[in-house]
């Protein structure tokens, strides 16, 4: 179709919504390029999202686009998928709709092997209410919650999304462009439940409380604490926990839901035609 | 199973009727949580729908069934889902969210003993105003409670004709007795039945899925060929979002009018002795079986006693019950919980009749002899 990534975004709506600095803007274009990259069809195209800053995304795709309530994007995206599987479905969620209020979903989504791609924006805190704490929040995080830091450790979106069964798993970060497009691409050629978690800055909030640093400097941050499988596995425990594992994480063939839903639904039909009398 | 294609006569239980009621409009999609007492639907709807060229995913909780439907219906499907109190609050956001969107859908409540898991096997009336305003903000409701088993088909199919129809989420309010009473009945043959489907757009029209100037616009699928976007925000004609002032005041306007414009074709209501009757039992759902024996009862005995039920709770049938005063000088509201359809016969009568309740909430059946003793208390 020859279609570019500026063909799959309302760019009249620009300047985006989002605060100076912010990382969503880079997510968002590298979900378009993705998307020409493998030249998707816009009208077989689903772009759902949540509730929060990155659930604002779904107002620039040129596809149909579906903002639901908080967390429960995924659930949506079962139903859309699960009525009509010859869509593609693309579900966009941070931190809080992803793993937090929507982590029942998340997990049930994945264990289901749901055909969808999650591209799940984790910037450690709740943006859109003004930076309180989040489940992937760090513990110690600082946030308008926990001023003396959190009790509570944070979730590992990778590693909860290959526990509970997803096929494909990914993490990236902004300042890693040519990956984040790379996975991305992958993320939604896969057939199965496919999760990119994108590493994310909020300058306004979580950086300025906790790295205490500006936009470009969480830039820098991205660049030098991003490393791969195997300079990761060499890293002590304390030196792990300053930094993003990332990369293409787990990836299996198996078999979705969607064409074992099919087959369920062929022996059922059969056996129902064979007792009409 | 043997399946026959005539219509026949069957022993069938009320949320039997429901599931085949749902499959004979046309459903062919079903998400939701198991919840007694309605569990008997999403079993039956999970082996009907898959023969039937149908879906059935079991979610894992009534907050995701009610999602799951919801982007069901915008791939194209005729969705529903079925649940009990506990079930009905959790879906509560996602209902308001389909009446926000536009979205097709039917949502089955058989109500149980609350508040809370109450008697989790006993029947009640309590959930009339959760189905009235259990998700926040102002909305309108369509809501049946049917009183039999084959009402329970008919009201099914008409559910989801109007759901198609106005682009309105419709609950039924069922409740245990009926849910889980088996009666004989006829069930409709298909072609008998008359079957809504949504209007949807033409091909390379310009599309609006909420236009300005239509009651109810057409509504394209997902993968259809029309680009538009559906939030549960106030949004324009495209359904993108809106904070405009008179954009917000006119959609919540037309979302009420698009259902007050049809309120005789949804309010269904049956009567007898009215015109002539001191006193007018107005009931609803499984106690109006037992207000129905008390008044043939009363009347037996040369009582002028009157009966009105009502099939539809939502929209309330105001100016029928005001209608009832013109002879009755009392009203009175048997119902399984502590009075809640009362006050709305209250606002209808402006007090020009006395109303007065016939309670039961403890789990068992209101019985004719127990509203017979009000008639007479009260006459």
């Amino acid at each position: 179709m020859g279609l570019t990534y500026r063909d799959y975004l309302r760019e009249e709506l620009f300047p985006q919504m989002w605060c100076a600095g912010c990382s969503h803007g880079i997510s968002l274009t590298a979900v378009a390029r993705a998307m020409a990259a493998l030249k998707l069809d816009p009208a077989e195209t689903v772009v759902v999202t949540g509730i929060g800053c990155w659930g604002k995304a779904d107002d620039y795709f040129k596809t149909h686009s579906f903002h639901g309530t908080h967390g429960r994007a995924l659930s949506f995206a079962t139903g859309i998928k699960v009525a009509n599987p010859r869509l593609k479905v693309l579900v966009l969620m941070g931190d809080g709709d992803g793993v937090t209020i929507g982590g029942n979903h998340f997990i049930h989504t994945a264990r289901r092997n749901i055909d969808v791609t999650a591209v799940i924006t984790n910037n450690f805190n709740y943006g859109m209410t003004g930076g309180q704490y989040s489940s992937s929040s760090p513990e110690g995080t600082i946030s308008t919650t926990s001023l003396y830091g959190t009790a509570e450790p944070g979730f590992d979106i990778c590693e909860l999304a290959r526990a509970a069964g997803a096929t494909y798993v990914a993490r990236t970060t902004p300042y890693h462009v040519t990956q984040m497009d790379k996975l991305l691409a992958e993320a939604i050629q896969h057939k199965g439940f496919s999760v990119v978690e994108i590493i994310s800055s909020c300058p306004t909030f979580f950086a300025r409380y906790n790295y205490k640093v500006t936009a470009v400097e969480m830039m820098r941050l991205f660049k030098e604490r991003a490393v791969d499988r195997e300079r990761y596995d060499a890293l002590t425990a304390a030196e792990k926990a300053g930094c993003f594992l990332t990369g293409r994480l787990h990836r299996e063939e198996k078999e979705d839901f969607h064409t074992k839903y099919a087959r369920l639904q062929q022996q059922a039909k059969a056996r129902a035609e064979r007792e009409v009398v | 199973m043997i399946l026959q294609k005539k219509p026949e006569s069957r022993l069938m239980q009320g949320n039997e009727a429901c599931a085949e009621g749902a499959i004979a409009a046309g459903a062919n999609f079903y998400a939701g949580y198991p919840i007694t007492p309605s569990t008997e639907i999403a079993e039956i709807a999970a082996r009907r729908l898959p023969e039937t060229g149908g879906r059935f995913i079991q979610m894992e909780d009534e907050i995701g069934g009610m999602a799951a439907v919801i982007g069901a219906a915008i791939g194209g499907a005729k969705a529903f889902t079925a649940t009990s109190g506990p079930g009905f609050s959790l879906k509560q956001e996602n209902i308001g969210y389909a009446i926000m969107a536009e979205i097709p859908c039917v949502i089955v409540n058989v109500q149980r003993l609350g508040p809370s898991t109450g008697v989790a096997t006993a029947p009640a009336q309590g959930d009339v105003m959760q189905a009235r305003w259990g998700t926040h903000g102002d909305h309108p409701v369509i809501a049946f409670s049917p009183s039999s088993v084959r009402e329970t088909f008919d009201l099914t199919v008409k559910a989801f004709n109007l759901s198609e129809k106005l682009r309105q989420p419709v609950i039924i309010l069922l409740d245990e007795i009926v849910g889980h009473m088996r009666e004989n009945i006829i069930v409709p043959a298909p072609e008998s039945l008359e079957i809504v489907n949504r209007e949807r757009p033409a091909d390379g029209v310009d599309y609006k899925p909420y236009a300005d100037d239509r009651e109810v616009s057409p509504l394209a699928s997902f993968g259809d060929g029309h680009f538009f976007n559906i939030t549960g925000l106030f949004h324009d004609e495209q359904g993108f979002p809106t904070t405009d002032p008179i954009r917000v005041k006119n959609q919540l306007l037309r979302l009420h009018q698009k259902v007050e414009n049809h309120r005789d074709e949804i309010i269904i209501t049956e009567e007898f002795g009215t015109e002539d009757a001191v006193l007018t039992v107005v009931c609803y759902g499984c106690s109006a079986r037992s207000a129905r024996q008390a008044v043939k009862l009363a009347r037996e005995e040369g009582l002028p006693v009157g009966f009105f039920r009502t099939a539809t709770i939502w929209p309330f049938p105001y100016e029928k019950i005001a209608a009832l005063t013109r002879s009755a000088r009392t009203l009175l509201v048997p119902e399984m919980n502590m009075g809640q359809l009362i006050a709305e016969v209250e606002r209808a009568v402006k007090g020009r009749a006395e109303v007065a309740g016939a309670n039961r909430f403890d789990g068992e059946l209101i019985t004719p002899q127990e509203i017979l003793v009000r008639i007479k208390e009260l006459i």
